[in-house]
């Protein structure tokens, strides 16, 4: 059927249509779908840049109080290369896409320049802060995991991000339960990872305690935690900067 | 001239009282238990659902006589959700932290009933002007609600108005203890009850007839 040469009388038509007409059906479902996108689009890209900065606000907001609560001074930001450990630059901002079976983490793509941050107390190495990232259960956690000069000890462990559901997976930000990452260990002496939450009560120095109802959150930070400290993380820049303090 | 005024306003009045869509039609409580713990978070909520309420029955109404029947609760739901984005966009942008505080609720907007509710009952079937008016109402009542429960939650469970201290805490040197419960979501349905308990009472014929075992049978027999 035709509903008119020129556009005016064509949308006059169309409006006075029978509603049970199928044009209308799905003419109006159409329309009000496009107006809505359009409406959606135009106020997430017009707003992102202002949500960026307060995304990037909170984070260094996090890093701030996470020093604070170690009571120590400011960390210098390093540019490391993530590959082979060594000191970078400059970022040339290039990722590697991580092959499924390595990607712990589950993030799909890593930088290959990362930011770390060094903490120095009287010329020796204090604390270094590395900003990780990884899936939880149902969203990307960000944050900071922070290690003790030895390298192999948790200094503390912070999320800045999340979309976790509230009041279950949100208690991984809770004090109570970063605290219990504080002093716990990484690897054994053959260099192998044990750290990661388990379910129920964490035994000995490479388990903290999961969160019930959390699980797969907790199962989340396990992973991302274990590959950023491995060798598609900083597991190399951490081998030199063992290697720097031993010579 | 005065009448016509009142009668213009009715529907902006009444929903904040008599016909409460919390307290009488019970709509919309999920929430109203979530956010309830501060005055703040109260207040926030408080806007955001009346922003989306009134555009919502504003735009729906609009449109009304060209929604097909067939699909009306899709394109209700449609516009709803997409204002609930644009206002939980807004709050991510401007008031950041107070939109972390509320985390999900403001995107669960799209789920309360009292949005839905108002499109379908009464957008639908009425003018822009008078809808946009029922949306500004239905939400103040809500509003109304959150508040004053939000307001007592936040005094006796933590001694503070809006963050300012208004009762001395004990460990402050003062004299006040803060109810723990207070902050724990059962206390606002402790309190939510206690209001529905009180606007019956001033008003009695919104009481619901009780249903006797015959009533249940004469209805399952219709």
């Amino acid at each position: 059927m035709s509903l008119g040469a020129n556009p005016l009388s064509w949308w006059r038509n169309f409006l006075s249509l029978p509603n049970t007409h199928p044009i209308k059906t799905i003419g109006v479902a159409l329309l009000v779908a496009l107006v809505c996108s359009l409406a959606v689009s135009y106020t997430a890209v017009t707003l992102k840049p202002l949500r960026e900065a307060n995304r990037l606000k909170e984070s260094a907001a996090s890093m701030f109080k996470l020093v604070e609560t170690l009571a120590l001074g400011f960390p210098k930001p390093r540019l490391i290369t993530l590959a082979d450990g060594h000191y970078a630059d400059r970022d040339p901002g290039t990722r590697a896409v991580l092959a499924t079976e390595r990607d712990l983490a589950q993030i799909g793509e890593r930088e290959d320049v990362a930011t770390v941050y060094e903490l120095y107390e009287d010329g020796a190495l204090a604390l270094v802060i590395l900003p990780v990232r990884g899936t939880g259960y149902k969203s990307t956690l960000k944050g900071y995991l922070a290690l003790k000069a030895d390298l192999n000890t948790v200094a503390a462990l912070t999320f800045h991000e999340h979309d976790e559901t509230p009041g279950i997976g949100t208690r991984i930000l809770e004090d109570a339960w970063t605290a219990l990452w504080r002093g716990k260990r990484i690897a054994d002496a053959d260099g192998v990872i044990w750290l990661e939450v388990v379910k129920g009560e964490g035994r000995g120095v490479f388990e903290v305690d999961g969160i019930s109802g959390a699980t797969r959150t907790g199962g989340g930070v396990s992973r991302l935690v274990r590959f950023w400290l491995g060798p598609d993380g900083y597991g190399p820049y951490l081998k030199q900067l063992k290697r720097q303090g031993s010579s | 001239m005065n009448w016509r005024l009142k009668s213009g306003f009715k529907p902006v009045i009444e929903p904040i009282l008599v016909n409460n869509p919390v307290t009488l039609q019970v709509l919309g409580i999920c929430s109203a238990l979530a956010v309830t713990t501060s005055l703040a978070t109260s207040l926030v909520m408080s806007a955001a659902l009346i922003c989306v309420l009134t555009l919502s029955n504003g735009i729906i109404s609009v449109i009304r006589e060209h929604i097909p029947k067939s699909i009306r609760l899709i394109v209700q739901i449609t516009i709803i959700a997409s204002l609930v984005i644009v206002v939980d966009q807004l709050l991510q942008a401007y008031l950041f932290d107070m939109s972390k505080r509320l985390s999900v609720f403001v995107g669960l907007i799209v789920t309360n009933c009292i949005v839905l509710g108002r499109a379908e009952a009464f957008a639908m079937k009425n003018a822009p002007g008078a809808s946009l008016l029922d949306g500004l109402g239905n939400g103040l009542g809500y509003a109304f609600i959150l508040v004053t429960i939000g307001a007592v939650r936040e005094l006796l469970g933590n001694g503070t108005l809006l963050g300012a201290s208004v009762f001395v805490r004990a460990d402050d040197g003062g004299w006040f203890t803060p109810l723990g419960l207070l902050a724990l979501p059962p206390s606002a349905f402790f309190l939510l009850g206690l209001l529905v308990w009180a606007v019956r009472t001033i008003r009695p014929e919104q009481v619901e007839p009780v249903l006797t075992e015959n009533d249940g049978n004469e209805a399952a027999r219709r």
